[in-house]
């Protein structure tokens, strides 16, 4: 019976503990689904939030455990979560009478089209925008040498990247491109921010035109020459790492640790263009406080410290993502903020930069509108169908999705009347 | 414990070819489980740069980097203790309220006796993030949020099917003839239960608490949507360990094994606990 | 007492407990599943069904189940019945095989990544051995049989144990003189086997498959870390529903989906080994 003793002690010692725990001071906590990797969670602890009067507990979730908090919370009509840090589609997806008004705060981020995203919608701040990405390239400099001749790192075109890829294959005999098809890579992101804009000028209204058959034609032949593992690849940063592969396209932040273990051994680069620009798109993250927020005061002086240039500095450190804020950037910067930030730089800054905006007005469709770009690339690419077949198939959930939701256009497409229409 | 004695019978008479089959396959099994683990170990220990490279080593490089990291990692400590708490209440409830149900389903024929046993098993077959929304409204609403006893409830949830079928199908291995010769020598019901039946019955008990020890050690998603100031280990760990660095999953993956290897290490010895008693 | 009530009287923790922490929750979910468009509809079933990857993942989940079950209860039919006749080291050789218990899987499915990745111990082992000249991609969409292996070896070794520890403290209450009468009639290891363990351990063996059974239907996390998103699965489709899309109706539907999977199998396991009432030896 030894066992059973044993179980009898150990439960009445266990009330004493969890009687004992109960009484302890409640800090701020910020409910985030951003810098979740271990490393950036604790960067952010020390680096950025130790700095603001009241303590702060920081817990950054995925997105399931987050959003899944926070609606208990809200439907519960009682919270704990003081501030909330997300991307825009997570916010995007909320009703807009969960998160308080922002715009008495008096900040807000340097970029209007930001501010306006923020509005989701209505005319005053849902959230503010809090910090930025994007995605970049990257190669190992072992990759350099097979650049094809003439060819510009710094203004890379499709064909050219292609034929980069197929030197290494050739020179190495193995498929050295990788690319974020990962369960949580964000491909998505290339098809609706890169590789559409780049081929068709549009996302939505080009998605199955003749210019959108040759972009997933170029796709195919670029596919050729990537790792196929690239299926389980979700941060490329571990790949280029370990050389799986050798040129990559990612999330800036998703790349960070490769730069910052071995600055020397990698480069940072814009994306490709095609025949209608270098499309390229941003991240955005951005500061809410909900509805159910036990002390609505503290939670604003959080944002309102975590808008200061001082403390959007030490974020970007942290987490590498940059401020949203007009800051003059330090020069003490990690080395992977220098690469990605200079790479980003050069994309804007080309000549024929086509920036496109994130998706707005599609709610809690978000989800169904990524599902369509990573269905066409699956159908596609992996199980090899018919371009024409499987782009005239998925047009009709795309139309569907804009017709429910009556988002209209955004950039690069042509501005609409009412919801944007898939031609 | 007299276990070399009587096991000695259930030998046969080992023929040298047998014997050596015999040993080679156990010594097979035990490689296959802990190679692997034993992978784990060598990542935990190396330096990130050789956890990214390639060939790895198969010597440990007794690097202790990665572990460093955690050991400097805030928190860790009084979740530790939370993960613990938690699993503890579980292992208790889900014996105390499981066994006796395991008890009834053994020796008694009753109305809704299949209907009972089917609701059991369907809290295992149904996704608890589905139902973690409800769950943690409830929970807000009755300030059972965000307390370890609140988790147990629910990791208990997930531990009782173990704990009433693993109870079911121990007692029905018992002879009820046992019980019964022991109410004709005097004994009640229960004293009959707690004499007779419950030593028996130990292998099982451990089995339960093993199976509700790590069920609830390694519970993620409601650990993550339940405790807030709390945290257990596993919420504050690997919640976050799909998306760190390769050497720092290593590491962390291995602060989350010990724990549980400890455990079942010090109940182990009870799933043998009654040899001897059956063979009478 | 009333030994008619008494079976009741035990029942009745549990039942209230599942009532509060299950049933209740359990209830609002599928109600949900139930709901489209404010009115009862069976819409989120259509939808779920008719999605193109619904057969590809139904398909994957029962076949890794079939490849997965049938493994693991041999080998832990196996290992059970070598634990009990051992002599010396009984303990440990039993602590090392049920060491994966205590292994959640997403620890699992990184242990196993860290082996079938391109530049894994697997692919170092081989060119230690000098078999090939270059890393190898296992885990290639170009080669589901490898993926599908892979997935299947990690499940084995992960979730062998769970079968193990309810065989062994089933096999523990078999009485000793059955065997000892067996052997006096000359019955060899197989046939004392045959006869008397496997009908003695029916009880044990029904748990044992029936929760393994129900587990595997609920395979997530391994799958995810090895097969990346070429091998789909029910659950990573709920999960996908639930939380990538917001569509709370749809997961539940699906969820609903395979927990009347999970009772077909459950009430064909519970035909085929019924368990005789108080085990009449």
């Amino acid at each position: 019976m030894s066992l059973a003793k044993k179980l009898s002690m150990a439960a009445s010692g266990l009330v004493l503990i969890a009687c004992a725990t109960a009484a302890e001071a409640k800090d701020l906590l910020f409910w985030s689904t951003q810098a979740r990797p271990v490393q950036e969670a604790q960067a952010m602890r020390e680096g950025v939030l130790s700095g603001f009067d009241t303590p702060v507990d920081y817990q950054p979730n995925e997105d399931g455990p987050w959003l899944t908090r926070l609606k208990a919370e809200l439907q519960a009509g009682k919270g704990t979560i003081d501030v909330l840090g997300a991307l825009h589609g997570n916010f995007a997806a909320m009703s807009a009478d969960d998160l308080m008004d922002l715009d008495d705060l008096g900040v807000s981020a340097q970029s209007t089209t930001f501010n306006t995203l923020a509005k989701l919608g209505t005319d005053k701040m849902q959230y503010l925008p809090w910090m930025q990405a994007s995605y970049i390239m990257a190669a190992s400099k072992q990759a350099l040498p097979y650049l094809p001749e003439g060819a510009d790192i710094n203004a890379l075109t499709y064909d050219q990247l292609i034929a980069w890829t197929a030197n290494v294959e050739e020179a190495t005999g193995e498929k050295k491109f990788g690319f974020p098809a990962g369960p949580k890579g964000l491909k998505h992101r290339f098809f609706q921010g890169y590789l559409y804009p780049s081929y068709t000028n549009g996302v939505v209204r080009t998605f199955a035109s003749d210019a959108a058959v040759t972009a997933w034609e170029k796709f195919r032949e670029l596919w050729s020459h990537t790792n196929p593992a690239s299926t389980n690849f979700s941060f490329l940063q571990e790949q280029l790492l370990s050389g799986d592969a050798w040129i990559v396209f990612d999330h800036t932040s998703r790349l960070a640790q490769a730069f910052n273990d071995r600055p020397d051994d990698f480069v940072a680069f814009p994306a490709p263009a095609g025949p209608t620009g270098r499309g390229f798109m941003p991240v955005l993250a951005g500061l809410a406080i909900p509805k159910t927020a036990p002390d609505m005061e503290a939670s604003k002086a959080l944002v309102q410290y975590l808008m200061k240039p001082e403390t959007q500095i030490a974020t970007l450190k942290a987490t590498n993502f940059f401020p949203v804020v007009d800051v003059a950037l330090p020069d003490d910067l990690p080395p992977s903020v220098k690469a990605a930030g200079d790479a980003v730089a050069k994309m804007s800054g080309s000549a024929d930069a086509n920036p496109g905006l994130l998706p707005a007005g599609l709610g809690d469709m978000g989800g169904d509108f990524n599902r369509v770009y990573v269905d066409t690339f699956e159908r596609i690419v992996l199980a090899g169908q018919d371009i024409r077949t499987v782009l005239d198939d998925q047009k009709k959930v795309l139309a569907g999705i804009m017709e429910k939701t009556g988002a209209p256009c955004w950039a690069p497409d042509a501005p609409s009347e009412g919801a944007c229409p898939v031609e | 414990m007299t276990g070399s004695a009587t096991s000695q019978a259930a030998l046969p008479t080992p023929r040298k070819s047998g014997r050596f089959l015999y040993m080679a396959s156990v010594t097979l099994l035990c490689a296959w489980v802990i190679v692997p683990l034993y992978f784990l170990l060598i990542n935990t220990v190396s330096s990130p740069d050789t956890v990214n490279n390639y060939p790895k080593p198969f010597l440990p490089p007794f690097d202790w980097s990665s572990l460093q990291f955690f050991a400097s990692y805030q928190g860790m400590l009084s979740a530790l203790k939370n993960s613990v708490i938690v699993a503890l209440m579980t292992m208790v409830l889900s014996i105390t309220i499981g066994a006796p149900a395991g008890y009834a389903l053994s020796r008694f024929e009753f109305r809704g006796k299949e209907l009972f046993r089917m609701l059991v098993l369907l809290t295992r077959a149904f996704p608890l993030p589905l139902l973690a929304l409800p769950l943690a409204v409830m929970f807000i609403r009755t300030g059972l949020d965000d307390t370890a006893f609140g988790l147990a409830l629910v990791h208990t949830t997930l531990a009782l099917p173990f704990a009433v079928l693993i109870t079911f199908s121990l007692f029905s291995g018992i002879p009820v003839e046992l019980e019964e010769a022991a109410w004709t020598l005097g004994c009640t019901r229960f004293t009959a239960f707690t004499k007779v039946v419950l030593p028996l019955i130990l292998p099982g008990i451990a089995a339960s608490a093993i199976f509700a020890f790590v069920i609830s050690w390694n519970e993620v998603f409601a650990a993550a949507v339940l405790t807030i100031e709390n945290r257990t280990l596993t919420a504050f760990l690997l919640a976050k360990l799909g998306e760190a660095p390769l050497h720092l999953k290593f590491a962390g993956g291995f602060i989350l094994v010990v724990p549980a290897l400890i455990f079942i290490f010090a109940v182990r010895k009870y799933l043998f606990a009654m040899w001897g008693i059956a063979n009478r | 007492m009333n030994p008619r009530l008494l079976p009741y009287i035990l029942i009745l923790p549990v039942t209230l407990f599942l009532i509060v922490f299950f049933l209740y929750p359990f209830a609002l979910v599928a109600q949900e599943a139930f709901t489209a468009g404010g009115g009862l509809s069976l819409q989120n079933f259509r939808e779920v069904v008719g999605y193109w990857k619904f057969p590809i993942s139904l398909r994957n989940t029962l076949l890794l189940a079939a490849a997965v079950v049938p493994v693991q209860l041999a080998l832990a039919l196996l290992m059970a019945t070598m634990v009990n006749r051992m002599n010396r080291g009984r303990d440990l050789v039993l602590y090392v095989w049920t060491i994966p218990l205590g292994i959640s899987d997403l620890a699992a499915g990184i242990i196993w990544l860290a082996i079938f990745e391109q530049s894994g111990f697997l692919n170092s082992m081989m060119g230690g051995l000098g078999l090939i000249d270059r890393p190898a991609n296992f885990l290639s969409y170009q080669h589901p049989m490898i993926v599908f292996t892979a997935i299947a070896l990690a499940e084995i070794w992960r979730a062998t144990a769970i079968m193990l520890v309810i065989l062994v403290a089933g096999i523990g209450l078999i009485p000793k003189e059955y065997y000892e009468a067996a052997e006096v009639f000359g019955a060899s290891p197989w046939q004392r086997f045959v006869k008397i363990t496997l009908p003695l351990l029916r009880p044990s063996l029904q748990t044992a498959l029936i929760l393994r059974v129900v587990l595997a239907f609920e395979i997530f996390a391994v799958v995810a870390a090895l097969g990346g998103t070429i091998f789909p699965v029910l659950m990573g489709e709920i999960y996908a529903y639930q939380f990538d899309l917001l569509n709370g109706g749809a997961a539940a539907a699906l969820a609903l989906i395979v927990l009347a999977i999970s009772i077909a199998f459950t009430l064909i396991i519970l035909r085929v080994l019924r368990v005789p009432k108080g085990a009449t030896i």
